[in-house]
């Protein structure tokens, strides 16, 4: 795989660069230990020492690495019990990777050979800088998740679950959560709202993209801008004029009402897939159907839909998640009969910080997940039936 | 033809509708609380047993932090949908002259006491406004960890803003009221004084001066909430919050985390029914009112929380806790053990400088 013959560096290159790593890890533990500058400089200086005293003894790769790892485990452990062990072991292991990985120009075999030293730095510099945004985009929700296991009645990590102590970690908190009235309410009231929210924005979302996609329509543009703006304005104006109108007419506080407001917040949505899909589909196909004797309904069921059905189905799945996690509107729009999950978790984070919450922010990523990996899934089935992707 | 009739009854149906909600409403109820602990404990004390009695079903909702804003929305939709609402006083009186809350008169419309004492002279000086019912007493107090404070517990307020015996952080709320009072006590006033001082420009300002002296080691909190966490969390020493939270903290959840009752500042919280609500509704809420805030039931509710019942008549009645078997006379702050040095919180002053004296405490915080 080698595209480039290479020859070990310098201990002053190895050094140097380890040195930087270093500096980059040390400035993170440092900050949370509390002195961020110190953290910076033993960083810079035990990997910059490791840069250079490994560059001398590149033979004994093997035993060197095993050495670092082991050394950096204990070193964890001494200093904060079995967490940080396991801590110190992937950091001695990284460092010892690391450090001949550069020593020994390994980073350089898989690049093109006429990449200037500039454009391999850039090369690495990006992928670590969208490692690290995935880190800081992915870390909130992580740390949440062990959280939810929780013994204690804290968002606290108790020194019994940082020793990884059984006694530490219970379910009671997933227990609450299905033996309590006010969530099993919550639940109950946010499965019935949102399915019936998705069916309204499915129909009318996909109607309206028909319609629109359709060259004669006057005022199309306008029309499209129109049912796209509860996406755009902001969700606490809608959701106060929601309120005052719906007051007026007496859907406030109704079930009803929930789901249409709910409705009007997933058609933007249902439209914007289901539009996407359309601009693939072959119009001629509609003509040939009609030619042959089917009335437009026909023609709709038998040849179209089935055609933009994955559109239809990814839009109808993000305007089940807007409703399944939408906060505001329903705060408005429902009272106390309606109150959807969101609502519990919102009032409850803010009277009684339970890890209750916690672990219903874990189903609820959980079921985020299985319903996104679904619409990636059918958007690359959709992919492949028109033949835009070759696999 | 055809067309034209459904589309006739599909619009008398649609608009009889929401009628159709209206006249079933009398045997549904909403009641708006704090949630957490203190909603638990009105739900055992009063909703149970009144759902019991008369078959009605209750909604809880927990919408006590913004009952004022959404009072006066409802009221200026036309659509007021809560039944009773569970307020803290000053916000009760806020409500009262704004007109939306509902005029009680206490001999009409609550129990009077087992012995025939009149609902007046039971509830006495409580009664701070005329659309309050008041439930019960609770304070706002500091707790502080106690494996962290050293060999010494604090045993004054003024420890709070003594860094050097007790250095790390504390949490208190984000607001002037309580905390100004506290700075100044501190700050060598004598305590009939306070608000004399307060009054004055150069008090707020020395208010705020003391306050200074602590500002960079101050979490500011503003849910009941946030001081147990942090407490619970290690990353304050010592906070401000509620009583009954505090107790929880304690007892329920075996944190170590002591009490410090000096200085505490007593508060009221209570009733209040929306004006505006139909006959049939303003029956239902004055008889749950009725029926919420007699002696015994007063006291039931503090078996389940920390909180002293605002009836004369219901002390007496005070027992153990409902699950931990405790004593909950002791844990109550108008207990006189605990109660030997304490405020009242000032409404009369507080409606008169809070919007002031909050637009200087934001300045500062901002500073």
């Amino acid at each position: 795989m080698a595209l480039t013959p290479v020859q070990n560096q310098t201990p002053a290159f190895t050094a140097a660069v380890a040195a930087c790593a270093g500096g980059f890890f040390g400035l993170f533990v440092g900050t949370a230990q509390g002195s961020g500058l110190l953290g910076l400089v033993i960083g810079a200086v035990l990997l910059g020492a490791m840069g250079f005293a490994f560059t001398h003894m590149l033979d004994q790769q093997k035993p060197i690495r095993w050495a670092t790892t082991a050394i950096f485990g204990v070193l964890g452990f001494l200093f904060g019990g079995l967490p940080a062990a396991v801590l110190g072991l992937l950091f001695g292991w990284f460092a010892g990777w690391f450090t001949f990985w550069l020593a020994t120009s390994s980073y350089r075999k898989r690049l093109p050979p006429y990449l200037t030293p500039g454009q391999v730095l850039w090369h690495f510099s990006f992928r670590v800088i969208c490692g690290a945004i995935f880190v800081f985009l992915i870390t909130p929700i992580l740390v949440v998740m062990p959280l939810s296991f929780n013994a204690e009645n804290f968002f606290t990590f108790t020194p019994e679950m940082l020793r990884f102590d059984p006694e530490g970690y219970s379910l009671r908190h997933y227990r609450d959560f299905f033996t309590n009235d006010d969530w099993q309410q919550a639940l109950w009231n946010s499965l019935s709202i949102a399915p019936m929210a998705t069916l309204l924005s499915v129909s009318f979302g996909t109607l309206a993209a028909i319609g629109l996609s359709q060259p004669h329509v006057p005022f199309r543009r306008a029309i499209m801008a129109v049912l796209i703006s509860p996406m755009i304005v902001p969700l606490i104006i809608s959701a106060a004029g929601m309120y005052f109108f719906y007051s007026r007419i007496g859907l406030q506080g109704t079930y009803f009402g929930v789901v249409l407001a709910h409705a009007a917040l997933g058609i933007p949505f249902v439209i914007i897939t289901v539009t996407a899909t359309l601009v693939g589909f072959d119009r001629s196909l509609t003509r040939a159907a009609a030619n042959m004797g089917a009335g437009p309904i026909t023609t709709f069921f038998r040849i179209q839909m089935p055609l933009i059905l994955p559109g239809v189905i990814s839009g109808g799945l993000f305007a089940f998640i807007t409703s399944f996690d939408e906060v505001v509107v329903v705060l408005f729009v429902g009272s106390a009969g309606q109150k959807t999950l969101p609502w519990q978790m919102f009032t409850g984070l803010r009277e009684q910080i339970s890890p209750t919450i916690l672990a219903v922010a874990t189903i609820l990523v959980g079921i985020s997940i299985c319903l996104l990996t679904t619409v990636e899934f059918l958007r690359r089935r959709s992919e492949r039936l028109r033949g835009m992707s070759p696999s | 033809m055809k067309l034209r009739k459904l589309t006739a009854l599909v619009a008398t149906t649609a608009l009889c509708a929401p009628m159709a909600f209206a006249a079933d409403m009398a045997d549904e109820m909403t009641i708006v609380s704090w949630g957490g602990a203190y909603s638990n404990s009105q739900i055992k004390a009063y909703n149970e047993p009144y759902a019991e009695k008369t078959g009605v079903k209750i909604i809880n909702d927990e919408s006590s932090a913004e009952a004022v804003a959404k009072l006066r929305a409802m009221d200026e939709a036309g659509n007021v949908t809560w039944d009773v609402v569970d307020v803290v006083a000053a916000d009760a009186m806020r409500l009262c002259d704004e007109g939306l809350a509902m005029e009680i008169d206490p001999d009409e419309h609550l129990a009077p006491a087992p012995d025939g004492t009149s609902a007046e002279e039971d509830f006495g000086d409580l009664l701070v406004s005329d659309c309050f019912i008041p439930q019960i007493v609770y304070s706002t107090t500091f707790g502080y960890r106690t494996d962290l404070v050293g060999d010494t517990a604090p045993t004054s307020v003024c420890d709070v803003f003594d860094l050097e015996a007790y250095p790390g952080k504390r949490a208190l709320e984000k607001r002037p009221i309580n905390n100004m009072e506290w700075a100044l006590l501190c700050d060598g006033v004598a305590k009939e004084e306070v608000y004399d001082v307060l009054e004055t420009e150069e008090g707020q300002e020395r208010a705020l001066a003391k306050l200074d002296t602590i500002k960079d080691n101050v979490i500011w909190w503003s849910a009941g909430a946030d001081t147990p966490q942090l407490l619970a969390d290690g990353e304050v020493v010592m906070g401000s919050t509620y009583n009954g939270r505090l107790f929880s903290v304690i007892e329920e959840q075996d944190q170590p985390v002591a009490m410090l009752w000096d200085a505490q500042v007593f508060d009221l919280d209570g009733w209040i029914i929306p004006a505006g609500l139909s006959d049939e509704r303003k029956a239902r809420a004055l008889d749950y009112i009725y029926f919420a805030t007699d002696t015994q039931r007063l006291a039931d509710q503090a078996k389940y929380i920390s909180y002293g019942p605002a009836r004369a008549s219901s002390a007496p009645l005070v027992g153990q806790h409902a699950e931990l078997g405790i004593d909950m006379a002791p844990h109550m702050p108008t207990d006189p053990e605990n109660a030997t040095n304490t405020f009242l919180y000032n409404y009369s002053f507080w409606a008169d400088y809070r919007d002031d004296i909050d637009a200087k405490f934001q300045a500062w915080l901002a500073k």
